[in-house]
């Protein structure tokens, strides 16, 4: 295989981009939208050609490009393997459903939108696709570029402070991240991480280089107590925006987890696993809380999040097979769950602009078709089984359980609280008494909306009744990475 | 003698040039027009000479006088660099009634300074071109004589630039008397030994060389003389002399410093730490673009000492292809300020650029790529700059410094943070007028595309500073 599909996949959305700044349509942005949903969705083919045409019988990295790039030092190599198509075909699944959203919601400056977002994904896919520290480091951080953009462009009031606060926590996370893979290019003499993985970093580095790592994937995933900028950045950003983030860029650092701290140090990532239990425990109980609380409908899902994300690092450091599929399971459903409430949300804000609980309810009575599928999401996001997000919670639970009880027993009560927050804003919100009168004069969600959003409940619950596309397709990398790592901590 | 002239053909060539237009400029009236655009003829010649010149290391006149791959590099990065500061800001010399005829005479006497300095092997040479550059910078500063600003720009560099090269001369007849000869090789020879006193000469010398490219503590006179010189003068004081200003540090850290390194050491660190913390800060508070830049020169500057700060060579050829990426970056910046005029009347506040996204994308998204690379973000050129010298920085495990110059990085992206968000989120205030210079356009153009494809094929500037160190 010679043709470098990956590097195809990663700049089409790129070059199309290109193609929209330079495509010149005063009156309307017609030219523009057709582009962006064109290549947007030749991406989605393609990456569906890739996820069909990979081996999933083996854990070997595939497709892979080795580029010369900077002399006798980094290479521009791509490859995937189980894991990381997953994220892939997530990114550019999302995307265009992202641009079918904003010709709903977005009224000024749509072709600059567009082109955000098509640099966002090429940055995106770049991340899950590179197989250099330096590389990944480099689509890490770009995507601040057009995400700060869209918040700040295309956000509410507070944008200018959230879009800060989102591109200033990130950077600070990451500007250690940077140090760590410096160093590990002057222990190992490379960055490219298969030849990481082989030459093995030595036990005395690999607590601080792993909280080097930690410092920059905590903010991004986010965990606490550095999650403060996601609710900010959330509420602020547009509903394309809230998307993007909540579905893929939430995803990056539990990929980083996966594909760089567990088998590049696994010798720290078992001597923090308690640190990580702890965060991620706080986070699951403390934010769900918090979500309880909260009267602005994204704020609320933000902090929803937040708790998700917190399943997923509790997964992840279970270190065992359930756990960690669970941890990839739970992502990408929460890839698809979060970002069709987001979208349901953008559908009432674009009606009515408010996204207080307060200003709605009795929805269900002049909306029957949006209050049907927003509680399909709804229910999904607290984990119903029949939905994809009850397996993965379910699987990282069952993880959790193998290493202690005491951990699972805290996890499971923040699957109540989970229960409890997302029934409460459906019942606020769809049911109840209509007491806005604006609430009459709605009309129910259109075509573009329907597209969207029912494509979403589909997956949501095919996957929660037949996950074996989804889990077959990494089930062998996760092996592979779990043996690894065992091997490592047994021959320390 | 004639081996020696073939030498020495592009400091040669300048000088006759600048006899030449001289002469010119005094016989023929309104000449303003004719001179700059020879003196831009004489900048492309004298590279092409350079070009054409062979790139191996000799040293002439009593080895004084070196032409290697290194002072070769810095030349045409000089040459480079300032033909594109001179020719847009063409437009603005004209329009603001600069347009006299000494003005690229001036900078072309001061580029010849630059060239003594970055080819001297030899105490004296390299105190007389650094001279020759000062004289010329000096008057640069106050060319506008009739702006009080301008003066007074102008007075201020000249009296603590004079006092920053009393120290220096003093650093160097110290450094004479304790080694018995004004030559680089031989001083580093003599310092083999130990020798207290030529440290005493190294801590005069690192303060006259700290000042002149503006690093802290010795930067006070920086945004002074950026706000109250013309923007023209301005581009050019952030971009020229720094090159030469850090090429001859680097020199002297390199030749006859080079055994006294754990004692400069220290020094660059304190400086390089002060510069960065310094520079980001003070700009968070700026109200005019030209301070701000000032302000992030300076951090830029403490950047480019981690570099220097090293004592490696990986660490020296770091710090060249920051300040080279840096010229990119600083000439693409000024030459935006060249597009915001109205009315016949620049501006210069960050206020002023609010809400231009929507009236002058093009220019929105220029300054945009710019200042994000200025903040060193991926994937621009910027990142790379700080890159590699982090990487330097951390192969010598210095990681404090790496950490805390990352950690300004953080710092100073605010402050570009706060300029994109006055262009891209604020509402529109003023339309200005950009359409008319079209060499700043394609400076903006360069610079820009620089910045964007660098990531593509990052090792030619990489490959071009390895090969100055292989002596």
């Amino acid at each position: 295989m010679n043709f470098p599909i990956l590097s195809t996949l990663i700049f089409l959305p790129l070059l199309s981009s290109l193609f929209i700044f330079l495509s010149k349509d005063k009156t309307s942005n017609n030219s523009s939208i057709y582009i962006s949903l064109f290549s947007s969705f030749a991406t989605f083919l393609l990456s569906l050609f890739l996820w069909y045409s990979l081996d999933i019988t083996t854990s070997e990295f595939q497709f892979v490009e080795e580029n010369y790039w900077i002399n006798n030092f980094i290479k521009f190599k791509l490859g995937i393997d189980g894991i990381s198509i997953l994220f892939i075909v997530l990114t550019t699944f999302i995307t265009p459903i992202c641009i079918i959203s904003c010709i709903n919601s977005v009224k000024v400056r749509v072709k600059e939108f567009l082109i955000a977002i098509l640099i966002l994904e090429t940055f995106m896919i770049g991340v899950f696709c590179s197989l250099d520290l330096v590389i990944f480091y480099l689509f890490f951080e770009a995507g601040l570029i057009p995400m700060f953009l869209i918040i700040g462009v295309w956000g509410g009031p507070k944008r200018v402070y959230s879009a800060f606060k989102f591109f200033l926590f990130t950077l600070l996370g990451s500007v250690l991240m940077l140090v760590a893979i410096i160093a590990i290019y002057w222990l190992t003499g490379t960055t490219d991480i298969t030849q990481i993985y082989e030459i093995k970093i030595p036990k005395e580095y690999q607590n601080i280089l792993w909280l080097a790592f930690l410092s920059s994937f905590a903010v991004k995933m986010p965990m606490w107590p550095v999650h403060t900028w996601l609710p900010d950045a959330h509420v602020e950003a547009p509903t394309a925006g809230s998307v993007i983030l909540a579905a893929i860029l939430l995803k990056m650092a539990g990929y980083g987890f996966l594909r760089f701290s567990i088998p590049m140090f696994p010798i720290a990532s078992e001597f923090f696993t308690p640190l990580i239990y702890t965060l991620s425990i706080i986070a699951i109980i403390y934010t769900s809380l918090v979500a309880l609380m909260q009267d602005d409908m994204k704020k609320l899902i933000a902090y929803s999040s937040v708790a998700h994300m917190g399943y997923v690092t509790l997964g992840i450091f279970t270190l065992t097979k359930q756990g960690i599929e669970g941890s990839i399971y739970q992502m990408i459903s929460h890839g698809l769950i979060s970002a069709a409430l987001f979208l349901c949300v953008g559908v009432v804000y674009d009606r009515l602009h408010s996204r207080m609980i307060s200003t709605y309810g009795g929805l269900v009575n002049y909306l029957p078709k949006y209050s049907f599928l927003f509680l399909v999401f709804a229910l999904a996001a607290l984990g119903l089984p029949g939905t994809s997000g009850f397996l993965g919670e379910f699987l990282v639970l069952a993880g959790t359980f193998q290493k202690s009880y005491f951990v699972a027993m805290l996890a499971t009560f923040g699957v109540v609280l989970g229960a409890a927050y997302m029934l409460w804003l459906t019942k606020r919100v769809i049911f109840g008494t209509v007491n806005n009168s604006e609430i009459k004069s709605l009309n129910d969600i259109n075509k573009s909306e329907i597209i969207m959003l029912v494509t979403l409940a589909f997956f949501v619950i095919f996957f929660g009744f037949y996950p074996a596309p989804l889990m077959d397709t990494f089930s062998v990398s996760v092996n592979s990475l779990i043996d690894d790592y065992q091997i490592a901590l047994n021959s320390q | 003698m004639i081996d020696n002239l073939n030498i020495m053909l592009p400091e040669f060539f300048l000088s006759l040039s600048i006899f030449t237009i001289l002469m010119i400029g005094v016989f023929i009236k309104n000449s303003f027009n004719i001179v700059f655009n020879l003196s831009s003829l004489i900048i492309i010649f004298t590279v092409a000479i350079i070009l054409n010149n062979s790139n191996n290391e000799v040293k002439i006149f009593l080895d004084s006088f070196t032409r290697d791959p290194f002072s070769n590099y810095f030349k045409i990065l000089i040459l480079i660099s300032s033909l594109f500061v001179l020719n847009s800001s063409k437009n603005f010399i004209v329009e603001n009634k600069l347009d006299k005829f000494e003005y690229p005479i001036i900078i072309l006497l001061s580029i010849l300074g630059m060239f003594f300095m970055v080819s001297a092997n030899d105490l004296i040479l390299f105190y007389l071109g650094l001279e020759l550059q000062s004289l010329s910078l000096y008057i640069l500063a106050s060319i506008d004589r009739d702006n009080l600003r301008s003066t007074e720009s102008g007075i201020k560099y000249f009296v603590l630039s004079a006092l920053s090269s009393g120290l220096l001369l003093y650093g160097c007849s110290l450094l004479y008397g304790f080694t018995g000869s004004t030559n680089f090789d031989v001083i580093a020879n003599q310092l083999i030994k130990d020798n207290t006193g030529a440290v005493f000469a190294m801590v005069f010398i690192l303060v006259g060389l700290a000042f002149k490219v503006s690093a802290v503590p010795f930067h006070m006179w920086t945004p002074d003389v950026y706000e109250g010189a013309p923007t023209s003068i301005t581009s050019y004081f952030a971009v020229v002399p720094k090159v030469a200003g850090l090429a001859l540090l680097i020199k002297f850290m390199f030749i006859p410093f080079s055994n006294i390194l754990l004692e400069w050491q220290t020094i660059i660190i304190f400086i390089s730490i002060a510069s960065m913390i310094l520079g980001a800060v003070s700009a968070m508070v700026q109200k005019n673009f030209k301070r701000l830049l000032a302000y992030s020169s300076i951090g830029h500057i403490g950047y480019a000492l981690a570099g220097v700060a090293t004592g490696a060579t990986s660490g020296y050829q770091s710090s060249i292809i920051y300040i080279s990426i840096y010229v990119i970056m600083n000439i693409g910046a000024f030459s935006c300020l060249y597009l915001l005029k109205k009315d016949g009347e620049y501006k210069e506040n960050i206020s002023d650029l609010s809400g231009i996204s929507k009236k002058h994308p093009i220019l929105a998204i220029s300054l945009l790529i710019i200042l994000f690379s200025l903040a060193g973000v991926p994937p621009l050129g910027g990142f790379f700059a700080k890159f590699y010298v982090f990487l330097a920085v951390v192969e010598n495990e210095m990681y404090a410094l790496a950490i805390i110059g990352l950690l300004t990085t953080v710092m100073s992206a605010f402050y570009y943070l706060k300029i994109i968000k006055t262009i891209y989120f604020d509402d529109n205030v003023i339309t200005f007028e950009t359409r008319k210079n079209t060499i700043a356009q394609f400076s903006i153009f360069t610079s820009c595309t620089i910045l964007i494809t660098f990531f593509l094929y990052p090792s030619v500037l990489n490959n071009l500073v390895s090969s100055l160190f292989i002596n």
